[in-house]
């Protein structure tokens, strides 16, 4: 599904925060990234996404070599991974209400028909209920924007998942509720997921497996 | 919503910011309503010369007494402040969309394109804006139009840059990478998630600009390069007011000035208030 091979990234030139790392995530398997922050896992979750170019090393997708990131590279390719960061405060933007947030990517895919019944669906996969939709971003907790976040990055299908810190800023329950969301929609669609984190204890029972950021390295 | 966050200064600073508020949107509106109304509904001819009355001081017939030929100042003022109004507002406008859109192409595309842009923004703001203006209306048979495109050519700067610097820091945000993440296209995060972050913004630099456009119309009519002299506006009135000031004749230069600047500070006085709302932290900063 994913292959990362002898990845090297930064945001400076010859200060890379990641040093040949490989990892691979096979169809339909749930891979959990433990390291300590600062390390670097943030950034390979970014060029995971398509997010971040790398200096170096190849990133195969699907089958295919990625050679293109951000805007350039083909939108096909750019959905087929979803993505929920850490902050749920700065992945949503304050002016949208929450159900134009989860809408966002079926309307910038032009894909304006399915909204109304994507959305309920969703809302229902996450436990956003009751007049929560209607809101806007200042106006929900932490939790609920986050169940927000996770609902827009299943509403174009991915058949790979990046969860970057997804539960960090979150109490037990609503991560509970999350990884409980995001395993259903995996049993659904058999699709993979790549978690990074520092919960040793919450990684290693929701993944089929942890790898250790200190043993990636080549 | 808007009273019950932030009370720095207690009750008293808050009363006279309102009364400050309350006072310049009074008298924005009467200026308005004025240069709307007065030229239909009054039929006065603001160019009848009467040399039997010139230089009269204010009395009741002439509020504001009569210029050197004997024309109402009352009724010139007016349709000064109505060119002036007229030339700032479309000036600020055309200014203000040029800049925003500028501004916004640079950030929103990055690489080569943004730097060539910025090093031409920044070529132009090298010249004295002044100059750069006078250098446009040179090139124009003087009137109203190449006034403002002599105004907004030299203006649109500014505001390229602010928007420029406002849409860098929101590009940055987790919620564009989402965006981007979930298809959008360049244009759509664009028209989006990024115009929208940084109009209130914009709008609040076009309401600045309104009054910094009159006064630039004022200076290149009193310079003699902008509207014809013949025609009233602020910068006219009191350039052909000089010669009787200096023979102790008071108020051809009074009032026009007066109208230039009461209604400049309205405007400060109702966008500083503006710009507390937009970001309360910076209150203090922005009193005015």
């Amino acid at each position: 599904m994913l292959d990362l091979k002898n990845i090297t990234a930064g945001y400076e030139r010859g200060r890379p925060v990641v040093r040949e790392v490989s990892l691979a995530v096979a169809p339909g398997e749930a891979v959990g990234l433990l390291g300590p922050s600062g390390c670097g896992k943030s950034t390979l979750a970014r060029v995971a996404a398509l997010l971040h170019r790398p200096d170096n090393g190849t990133v195969t997708l699907d089958g295919a070599l990625v050679t293109e990131w951000r805007h350039r590279a083909p939108r096909a390719q750019r959905t087929t991974v979803g993505v929920v960061f850490q902050s749920p405060r700065l992945a949503a933007d304050p002016r949208l209400r929450l159900r134009e947030i989860v809408a966002e990517p079926l309307r910038a895919t032009g894909r304006q028909i399915e909204v109304r019944e994507r959305v309920d669906e969703l809302a229902d996969l996450v436990g956003l209920g009751g007049d929560l939709l209607n809101r806007r971003p200042h106006e929900v907790s932490d939790g609920q924007l986050q169940r927000a976040c996770l609902a827009r990055a299943l509403v174009l299908r991915p058949r790979l998942l990046v969860c970057d810190e997804m539960t960090a800023m979150l109490d037990a329950s609503t991560t509970a509720a999350l990884v409980a969301a995001v395993e259903r929609y995996r049993r659904e669609t058999t699709a993979s997921l790549l978690a990074v984190g520092h919960d040793r204890t919450l990684l290693e029972r929701w993944c089929d497996r942890a790898a250790e950021w200190t043993e990636l390295s080549g | 919503m808007a009273d019950t966050v932030w009370r720095t200064h207690g009750r008293t600073r808050r009363s006279t910011r309102t009364l400050r508020v309350r006072a310049s949107a009074v008298i924005l509106v009467a200026a308005v309503l004025a240069v709307l109304l007065v030229p239909p509904l009054v039929h006065l001819d603001q160019q009848a010369v009467d040399l039997s009355q010139k230089l009269l001081p204010p009395s009741w017939e002439h509020p504001f007494g009569t210029d050197d030929v004997g024309r109402d100042l009352l009724l010139r003022c007016v349709y000064g402040l109505r060119i002036s109004l007229l030339v700032g507002v479309v000036a600020a406008l055309v200014a203000t969309v040029v800049g925003t859109l500028v501004g916004a192409a640079a950030a929103a595309l990055g690489g080569w394109t943004d730097r060539l842009v910025m090093r031409l923004v920044d070529v132009f703001s090298s010249v004295p804006h002044l100059l750069l203006g006078i250098f446009v209306v040179a090139m124009f048979r003087p009137g109203v139009w190449p006034v403002i495109a002599s105004v907004a050519v030299t203006h649109w700067l500014s505001t390229a840059r602010i928007v420029r610097a406002e849409v860098l820091s929101l590009r940055s945000r987790p919620y564009i990478d989402a965006a981007i993440s979930g298809g959008a296209s360049r244009l759509r995060v664009t028209t989006r998630h990024l115009l929208p972050g940084v109009l209130p913004q914009a709008g609040l630099a076009a309401v600045l600009m309104v009054p910094h456009a009159m006064w630039h119309e004022s200076a290149l009519s009193f310079l003699g390069l902008g509207l014809p002299s013949h025609q009233a506006s602020l910068g006219n009135l009191v350039q052909s007011a000089r010669g009787s000031l200096l023979a102790g004749d008071w108020w051809p230069t009074l009032f026009p000035g007066l109208l230039l600047i009461v209604p400049t500070l309205a405007v400060a006085g109702l966008a500083g208030a503006w710009r507390e709302r937009l970001d309360p932290r910076r209150r203090s900063e922005l009193m005015l």
